[in-house]
Order: structure tokens, then C-alpha cells, then sequence
């Protein structure tokens, strides 16, 4: 089931707990920094959460963004903005028909911040001093509609919601407007902005956050026989995916192939994972059938590894169930060790980081491993950075969300 | 307490540059908000509702879409202050 269009990468941005910027971002992965931080002593107090740190923004936008677009963006599409604009300006920012440029930028929560910041202001001061912009800021599609706005794209502007899955489904979406002939230039990613009380109480509530509160930056730790939950995190990460014969025509610097993307749907639980892997192993198999590659093709894999007790365990079952004895083959990395987990960014940051990694030919090691789980039988990439082979080479990143949405991306060198 | 005109129009500069980023040296009492300062509906109403706080006076929904000019909104809230 191959695909006539090629589609590649030709620039990359990203703004993280980590770095203000794609390669910042690359380099403190391979410094092995976390991104761990303590929530706002005004927040503990004021609420006495369980759990009391987060994988906050590194840099504040208002050092880079105008004033008058930080007061009118949520930090969702400001954080988008941010990485939009990088991403633009490493692809040399490509002479092309407004008609022919989209955009598809995801997030899984949208403008939370402006939401309960806003029924704030409702309860103190009355409905007359909610802000205008309210409801643009605090809607899903936010920030996708304001890249488009400022990049002046007109082929569409999209925003792929499912839950921390939405960052990689974007870029997924993007390659099929390519191929759909719809577009020949997508600027797609995923965004998220949502360390505010209520989502980290709800988080906690369902005991899907680490509670290591003593010592935060070992809290991610995927893989390890002692984890005990994921550590959020906020930020963005956006790619310019092009048709190749457009990339080619114009010149461009391409890092990567973005070969195929396979989708699928667990329908077992809006929550927990399909313990054997059944679904996330169809996502994983339709990548290597629609990129045309042989699972021994595959040399590495940026996993979704939240660091949660069950996620980590089924995620490591579909590996294995869609890929048997090649498993052994693949190097595997788990970079929410470092960055925290991104949420509808997650899959568009790994996957920045996956094109990184085939580029580069390194993989960063993962952190915080002193002891893998017995009943996690991968190639985990840990104390050392593991560098690729040369010649052709293929990367897989795995995303999921809950509602149980899998999307997994294959990277090919070029 | 009422505020003379040059107080007032520095007030709503300031306001206007927060929510739009124009050079407060821009807010002349003769430009229109909508046809010189390019100031859309949904921008006006936060100046109108920051001006309120700010001044200390009600600006009603109605009288916003009289208030074409910087100088209108100058004379409204100083007579309002009155």
C-alpha cells in the first residue's frame, strides 16, 4: 500500500519544559536534563495538591512574543505560535500560494488556562469584565487559527483533538493533505498549555500522575520498576512537512521522510490501554505496510512511555506483538524521562525528536532507568546515547491517548 | 473626581497600546478608533471596559457606537466624571 507523494521535513520548532527552541530542546535531552519544577507556592497553598511539581515551560513567551499577543493568546496558542514561527524560519520560510499552505495543529485540552481564568474573573467581577476574546482564546482550534492568521495560510486550518495522541495525528493529517493534493506545504504539530490546579487535581485524581514530591526530577521514569506516574508537562513542538518535489524545486534542507503514519482505535476502555496491545499493534503494523518497509527496517523507536504502571507495560505488549523477534533490533527511547509528557504536544515533540534522531543518527538515552521492569523486554537505550547505522534507515514514534486513539509515525532517512 | 483632558488621554493610551500594541503618540483626540487606529469591535469593547475601571465611570453598550474619535471618548468620560 504505497503512496505516490513523498512528504518531508524541512523545518523544525518546539518550546518545552527542556528548551526554548528545537535544538536547545535536543541538546538538554542529551545533557540528560529534566524539566521537573515545583508548581507556584501560591497554588499548594491555596489548594494543598498531591502532587506539588510539574514539567513547566522553560521559556517565558513573553521574552519572545509581543505584549499584545501574549494578553490576546491563551498560552496554548502562544506556545504554538512560538514553534510555528521557529519551524517557519528553519524551513526558509518557503515562497508559496497562501492557497496552498495549511495548517494542523492539535491540543488535548485547548485554552484551559483562559477558561478557568476567565470564570474566575465571572465569579469576582461580574460577567461585563470577561475579556472579548474569551471565547477565541479558550477554543480548541485557538491556536491553529492564529498560525494560520499569522503565516497567511489558506489551504486550511486544522486541529486534530485526541487526547495526548493529538500532536502526532496532526502531522499524520498534515502528510494526507499532501497526498490528497489539498496542499503542498503543512505547518503541523501539537500544543498544550494546561499546568493550572484543576488538571493537575484531575490528573491526580486518577492516579495517573507520579506523587514523588520529594525529589521531582526522578519522578518520569519510564521503564523503571519503581514508577509510580507520568509528570506533566506543557509546551509545543511544529514541523514543515512538504511535498519532496516541492522541497526539492525550492532547495531545502531536509532532516527526514515522513513515510507513512498508521491510526487506530482500541474501542475497549476510555481510559486503560488494551492490556495485550491489539490496537496500538495495528497502528504500528499499518506504518510499516504503508511506508513499505520490512520491520527489520525499523532501527529505533521513540516510545509514548508515560512512566505509568500499566501504559508502559501494554505499550511494550503491542511492540512486541507487532513486530515478534525484530523487536530485537530496535533501540528504544522514552524522552518523557526528560521532558515530562507533553499531552496533545507529546507526539509532535517526539516526533521532532525522532526526526532528530534519524538525522543525527543518535538516540538519547532515557533517565531515571536504574532497574527495567522484568516484564518490559525491550532494547531501552539507557546510560550511554546509542548511535544509528548508516545507509537507509527507519524510526517509528508511538502515540496514544486516552479514548483510545494510537497513532504511530515512521521517519525514514533521506 | 474629574480628570482633565490631557490625563484622560494618556489614561486611554496607555489602555489602547496594552490591548493593541499602537504607540500611545498615536492616540490624537482627532483619530477615528476604527478608521485610523484600525481598533475592532472586539478590542474596543476591553478599551471600553478597561477605561471604565480605569476612570471610574459607566460607559453604557449604547453610547460605544458613539464614540467614533479618541477626543469623543475623552469628552464622554470627562462629563461622565463630571
Amino acid at each position: 500500500m504505497s503512496n505516490d507523494r513523498r512528504i518531508v521535513v524541512t523545518g523544525l520548532g518546539a518550546t518545552t519544559p527542556i528548551g526554548a527552541t528545537a535544538t536547545a530542546t535536543w541538546e538538554a535531552l542529551l545533557a540528560g536534563e529534566s524539566g521537573a519544577r515545583s508548581l507556584p507556592q501560591e497554588w499548594l497553598d491555596q489548594y494543598e495538591l498531591p502532587v506539588t511539581f510539574a514539567a513547566t515551560i522553560k521559556q517565558d513567551p513573553s521574552e519572545v512574543l509581543a505584549r499584545v499577543e501574549t494578553r490576546r493568546m491563551d498560552p496554548s496558542a502562544q506556545y504554538a505560535m512560538i514553534a510555528a514561527r521557529e519551524a517557519w524560519a528553519d524551513a526558509g520560510k518557503p515562497d508559496i500560494e497562501p492557497e496552498r499552505l495549511a495548517v494542523a495543529i492539535g491540543s488535548g485540552i485547548g485554552g484551559v488556562h483562559t477558561l478557568l481564568d476567565q470564570y474566575d474573573v465571572l465569579k469576582e467581577k461580574g460577567p461585563r469584565r470577561i475579556y472579548p476574546l474569551t471565547v477565541p482564546m479558550l477554543m480548541p482550534n485557538t491556536a491553529s487559527g492564529n498560525v494560520s492568521l499569522d503565516l497567511g495560510a489558506r489551504a486550511g486550518a486544522h486541529t486534530l483533538v485526541s487526547a495526548c495522541a493529538s500532536g502526532a495525528e496532526s502531522m499524520g493529517y498534515a502528510a494526507e493533505m499532501i497526498r490528497a493534493g489539498r496542499a503542498d506545504v503543512v505547518v503541523a504539530g501539537g500544543t498544550e498549555a494546561a499546568i493550572h490546579p484543576l488538571p493537575v487535581a484531575g490528573f491526580a485524581a486518577m492516579q495517573a500522575l507520579s506523587k514523588r514530591n520529594d525529589d521531582p526530577t526522578r519522578a518520569s521514569r519510564p521503564y523503571d520498576v519503581n514508577r509510580d506516574g507520568f509528570l506533566l508537562g506543557e509546551g509545543a513542538a511544529v514541523i514543515v512537512v512538504e511535498a519532496y518535489e516541492h522541497a526539492k524545486a525550492r532547495g531545502a534542507t531536509i532532516y527526514a521522510e515522513l513515510a507513512s503514519v498508521g491510526m487506530s482505535a482500541d474501542a475497549h476502555h476510555i481510559t486503560a490501554p488494551e492490556p495485550e496491545g491489539a490496537g496500538a499493534s495495528r497502528a504500528m503494523v499499518e506504518a510499516v505496510e504503508r511506508a513499505d518497509l520490512a520491520a527489520s527496517d525499523v532501527k529505533h523507536i521513540n516510545a509514548h512511555a508515560t512512566s505509568t504502571p500499566v501504559g508502559d507495560i501494554a505499550e511494550a505488549n503491542a511492540i512486541r506483538r507487532a513486530f515478534g523477534n525484530a523487536v530485537d533490533g530496535m533501540a528504544v527511547t522514552a524522552t518523557k524521562s526528560m521532558t515530562g509528557h507533553l499531552l496533545g504536544a507529546a507526539g509532535a515533540l517526539e516526533g521532532v525528536l525522532t526526526i532528530l534522531s534519524v538525522h543525527h543518527r543518535l538516540i538519547p538515552a532515557t533517565i531515571n532507568l536504574d532497574e527495567q521492569d522484568p516484564q518490559i523486554t525491550l532494547d531501552v537505550v539507557t546510560g550511554e546515547h546509542r548511535t544509528l547505522p548508516d545507509g537507509d534507515i527507519a524510526a517509528l514514534n508511538n502515540s496514544f491517548g486516552f479514548g483510545g486513539h494510537n497513532v504511530a509515525m515512521m521517519i525514514k532517512s533521506v | 473626581m474629574a480628570q482633565s483632558d490631557t490625563e484622560i488621554l494618556a489614561g486611554l493610551a496607555e489602555i489602547v497600546n496594552e490591548e493593541t500594541g499602537l504607540d500611545p503618540a498615536e492616540v490624537q483626540p482627532e483619530k477615528s478608533f476604527t478608521d485610523d487606529l484600525d481598533i475592532d469591535s472586539l478590542s474596543m469593547m476591553t478599551i471600553v471596559v478597561n477605561a471604565e475601571e480605569k476612570f471610574g465611570v459607566r460607559i453604557p453598550d449604547d453610547e460605544v457606537k458613539n464614540l467614533n474619535t479618541v477626543g469623543d471618548a475623552v469628552t464622554y468620560i470627562k462629563n461622565a466624571q463630571g
